[in-house]
């Protein structure tokens, strides 16, 4: 039994506040991943629940126990740090049985555990370096390796694999994953990169402004999205934003872009919609896939129309084309071979099914 | 290296030319580099070397003022004669135990404070870390008149005599080298990761377990530092023991050459130059086996402070 | 689940505060323990004597009467205190000029060689700072004996006069400031060393680019980039120098006719010596403003460079 609650949770430093009162609840063997942009406060809450720091206000329980007064080394968990902070006078071994060795664990049970968690890692002819010897991803194991020698109640990573190179980070990212399905050990994770956060989470917290935004699986918070916040940062190339009104037209809606463009809006919409006609603030979220090229085939709420390219950036798989409705610049993803050029005009079609409206004003998604 | 050089000038492309042109400067640059350190060296170096040179003449090669900076018939008689002397020894004795201890406590104290003060932050702690910077600005040259008053008091006082004892160094030496070397440590334990104490922490270690099985080996170079540096500053003092000791067999050995062995007008100079240089000789050796430690206690001593 | 806990951390949260509390106050007083005979060291053999000196400075000769700042007044009326004022900051000013330069210099040179010489040049020139300035002096002493002198030695062979050393007051106060500048400016090189070892490359680069000459590389790159270095580097030399006495007091003892005596020397023949321990005091305090002016700025830019990081 190993969920963590939070209530409520404010830390204050001096008079600045970074976490301004979160409740989360993780349950037993879940991967949760903080998401937000730096300073948002999730590495501040992932320490508060490690117990590196002091909370201001709330609650916070491990496995049905307070533990906010109890000090780190009591509450059974075990973290990764970014930097790794791997012992550097400490061979592998020493690092991963440091801890066991301070609560006097016998040497045996301290042997099996670590050669287990070397095995489960896929280091055990490292045991004997020294950390300097190693290289980046194998620092990552042996971190990973001291955490699970522990067998803790929660395992808490800060920002783990931003140390590493690109092709580095994807590989060790499967195997924070694997590692996770093999132990099932509560994990909360933190990172700043929405894709990590996609890729390995259960559910996802999305955090800005020392608030939480969302939380939910990685496929909720992409396609339904709860604030104009968590649609911008979830999702890359991130979504479109443009500034629109909302028209009554003939017993349907219809989205307005510009003096010359408006969309109808999807009739399954409509009655969800219908209290926002004429408001100010609007604006229409639409992302770079649901803005593709024209093609003989139509389906239902897509809609063509005409705009100037202003940039195309070719991927390889899809290229991106970049243009500009009514002084907002947007993002589409076309085929490579729709002949896309900078410069030229292009019939582009826009998939209203999928489409977000946003009130700016309060950030939410209606 | 040159024939590359040559032979890129020779390149018919301007732009290999200019490469050759930059490269017969650099060359010249190394020359002219090299004469001027050649210079400097001989500067920096001559009084030791002038040293050595008289510690093997004997007194008559000396006063027959031949050719300084040469020795003639060289002898190891200053260097037996020196050695076979008690006082000598007595004075190096007492240099050694004095500056021995004087390590010992500095280091106890100032890696204990540097601890606390660069890890636990307390009330007042950070005064404390300005504090002890201010005291290391304090030169001894200002403390030796009221401290030769007050150990003058305590005897007076409490019936303990302070003055003219070797031991008393021990006592008068820490006010040098304790700041110092706590300020070198908090700046070391400061440049050591966050992250490595909170990984402990989390291990389950006390401060004194984090301190003794993290801090200390993973600053391991930043203690030999400061203790190289404590030593070399308690083996060179030399205001304290010419202020506190008098009887020659209380003297360290700064102040047992200066005093003993330049006697009023007759200077033994062969003599006088042995004791200097063996005197110089422990800071020397240690120099240059550890030399990569002194220098990196020197640029963060003096860059952190 | 979730639920339970959190009811159950309403109830336990009241007195799990008291118990944080008795935690941070028992790691307070576990690192005040561990700092407290580092404090009780600065406080008594440092911070007391300080203190202690000003008031000895207000004391008659034989201690037994408060003379308010007589000592002051009686310095004041005095020649030879004038002349120790105008030698000692003679004396530091020029010793940290030529220090700062010549380690600059020799810095520029080391840095110019290929990188595998430069740490047996480092250790080399580094030498006049390893030895005990007591016994280097001494070889000094004897470079500049009257009679037997090695440098006159060489000036007669090149047929020139013999230089009274120590002597005379022009070249005695010379040769004080030659041997502080031999001892001090291999600590200038080696921190200028490490500050252009800190320089990037591509700096030097960039301005060769740009068309800079080799000193222009210098005045536009180097010098600014090590200016925090340079300044904290003579403001510390300025405070060591300042109260320097080793080398004086092997070298001439103040001679000739007190005319090379600096305020440490002269505290010592006075205070020590000559046994008016308050004039000592009043002679040593003399060194306090100059401190506390180095001090000060020494501060300024550490806690300046504090709030950087």
């Amino acid at each position: 039994m190993a969920q963590v609650t939070l209530r409520k949770v404010i830390k204050k430093y001096d008079e600045v506040l970074a976490v301004r009162g979160i409740d989360l609840d993780i349950t037993d063997k879940e991967f949760i991943v903080l998401v937000g942009p730096s300073g948002c406060g999730k590495s501040t809450t992932l320490r508060m629940i490690a117990g590196l720091e002091e909370i201001t206000g709330g609650d916070i329980a491990i496995g049905g126990d307070v533990v906010n007064d109890v000090p780190p080394k009591d509450r059974d968990i075990a973290m990764v740090f970014q930097n790794y902070a791997l012992y550097p006078h400490m061979n592998v071994y020493e690092n991963m049985s440091f801890g066991l060795k301070l609560k006097r664990t016998p040497k045996d049970e301290i042997d099996r555990r670590v050669k287990q968690a070397a095995q489960i890692l896929d280091i055990t002819e490292l045991l004997d370096r020294k950390p300097k010897q190693l290289s980046g991803g194998q620092r990552q194991r042996v971190a990973m390796g001291r955490a699970i020698v522990r067998d803790p109640k929660v395992f808490l990573f800060d920002e783990p694999l931003s140390n590493l190179d690109a092709k580095l980070r994807v590989q060790m990212r499967t195997e924070i994953k694997k590692v996770h399905q093999k132990v099932r050990t509560t994990t909360v994770y933190v990172t700043h990169d929405q894709v990590e956060a996609m890729t390995l989470a259960d559910r996802v917290v999305v955090m800005n402004a020392g608030l939480i935004e969302q939380v939910g699986s990685p496929n909720d918070l992409y396609h339904s999205p709860a604030t104009k916040f968590v649609a911008g940062f979830i999702g890359s190339p991130a979504m479109n934003f443009e500034p629109c009104h909302l028209e009554q037209a003939a017993g349907a809606l219809r989205v307005r872009l510009s003096d010359t463009l408006a969309f109808p809006v999807p009739a399954d919409r409509t009655a969800r919609y219908a209290s926002h006609v004429g408001k100010a603030n609007l604006v229409l979220g639409l992302r770079p896939e649901h803005i593709i090229e024209t093609r003989p085939h139509i389906e239902p709420n897509q809609h063509d129309f005409d705009t100037m390219i202003d940039v195309v950036e070719p991927m390889g798989m899809e290229t991106l084309v970049y243009f500009t409705i009514a002084g907002a610049e947007l993002c589409g993803r076309v085929n490579p071979n729709a002949g896309a050029t900078a410069g030229k005009v292009m019939k582009l079609r826009a998939d209203l099914s999928n489409m977000h409206l946003i009130d700016d004003g309060t950030g939410r998604v209606l | 290296m040159a024939d590359a050089a040559i032979a890129t000038t020779t390149a018919a492309t301007p732009a290999h030319g200019r490469y050759g042109s930059m490269s017969r400067d650099r060359r010249w640059a190394l020359r002219w580099s090299y004469f001027f350190l050649v210079l400097f060296a001989c500067f920096f170096l001559m009084p030791p070397l002038y040293m050595f040179i008289t510690s093997l003449k004997s007194s008559a090669e000396i006063s027959a003022a031949t050719n300084p900076w040469w020795v003639y018939s060289p002898t190891l008689s200053n260097y037996i004669e020196l050695l076979s002397q008690n006082q000598y020894l007595t004075f190096f004795r007492n240099s050694a135990i004095v500056s021995v201890f004087v390590v010992i406590i500095t280091m106890v104290i100032s890696v204990i404070a540097a601890f606390a003060l660069a890890r636990m932050k307390f009330w007042g702690s950070a005064a404390l870390a300005t504090g002890v910077f201010l005291t290391y600005l304090i030169p001894d040259t200002l403390l030796f008149i009221p401290l030769f008053k007050m150990f003058a008091w305590v005897n007076d006082t409490f019936g303990i005599q302070l003055m003219n004892h070797w031991w008393t160094l021990m006592i008068l030496y820490p006010t040098l080298t304790v700041p110092f070397a706590t300020w070198i440590m908090i700046g070391y334990f400061a440049s050591i990761p966050k992250e490595l104490d909170e990984a402990a922490l989390i291990d389950g270690a006390t401060w004194m377990q984090t301190l003794t099985k993290i801090f200390i080996p993973v600053a391991l170079p930043g203690i030999i530092a400061a203790t190289i540096f404590t030593f070399t500053v308690a083996w060179a003092q030399f205001l304290y023991p010419l202020a506190f000791t008098t009887s020659t067999s209380e003297l360290v050995l700064p102040v047992g050459i200066v005093t003993t062995l330049i006697k009023g007008d007759v200077f033994n100079w062969g003599q006088i130059m042995t004791g200097a240089l063996l005197g110089a000789a422990p800071p020397l050796i240690i120099y240059a086996f550890l030399m990569d430690y002194y220098i990196a206690g020197l640029t963060a001593g003096a860059t952190k402070g | 689940m979730a639920d339970i806990a959190a009811r159950g951390a309403v109830t336990i949260s009241a007195d799990g505060r008291s118990s944080l509390h008795k935690l941070m106050q028992r790691k307070s007083t576990i690192a005040f323990l561990m700092t407290l005979p580092l404090i009780l060291l600065i406080l008594v053999l440092v911070a007391y004597p300080a203190g202690y000196a000003v008031y000895l400075a207000m004391l008659n000769k034989g201690m037994n009467k408060f003379v308010g700042l007589g000592n002051f007044t009686f310095l004041f009326g005095r020649d030879t205190f004038w002349m120790v004022v105008y030698q000692s900051c003679l004396f530091a000013i020029t010793a940290v000029i030529f220090k700062a330069i010549i380690g600059f210099v020799v810095a520029h040179f080391v840095h110019n060689i290929p990188t595998k010489g430069q740490r047996k040049w480092r250790g080399m020139l580094l030498v006049p700072w390893v030895i005990p300035p007591a016994m280097s002096t001494l070889a000094w002493l004897w470079l500049f004996d009257p009679s037997y002198s090695a440098f006159n030695w060489i000036l007669e062979h090149v047929g020139l006069d013999r230089i009274a050393w120590l002597g005379e007051t022009g070249w005695a106060r010379f040769s004080v400031i030659l041997v502080n500048v031999w001892f001090g400016a291999p600590f200038f090189m080696i921190m200028y060393l490490a500050s252009l070892k800190s320089v990037p490359e591509q700096l030097y680069e960039a301005a060769a680019i740009d068309g800079a000459t080799w000193w222009q590389r210098i005045w536009y790159v180097s010098l600014p980039m090590m200016r925090n270095i340079i300044s904290i580097t003579v403001l510390f030399s300025l405070i060591v120098t300042f109260a320097n006495f080793d080398i004086v007091r092997v070298l001439t003892k103040g001679d000739p006719l007190n005319t090379t005596h600096v305020f440490a020397t002269w505290a010592f023949r006075v205070g020590i010596e000559s046994g008016d321990i308050p004039l000592g005091a009043t002679v040593s305090l003399f060194m306090v403003p100059i401190l506390a002016v180095a001090a000060v700025f020494i501060l300024r830019d550490i806690t300046k460079r504090g709030s950087e990081v």
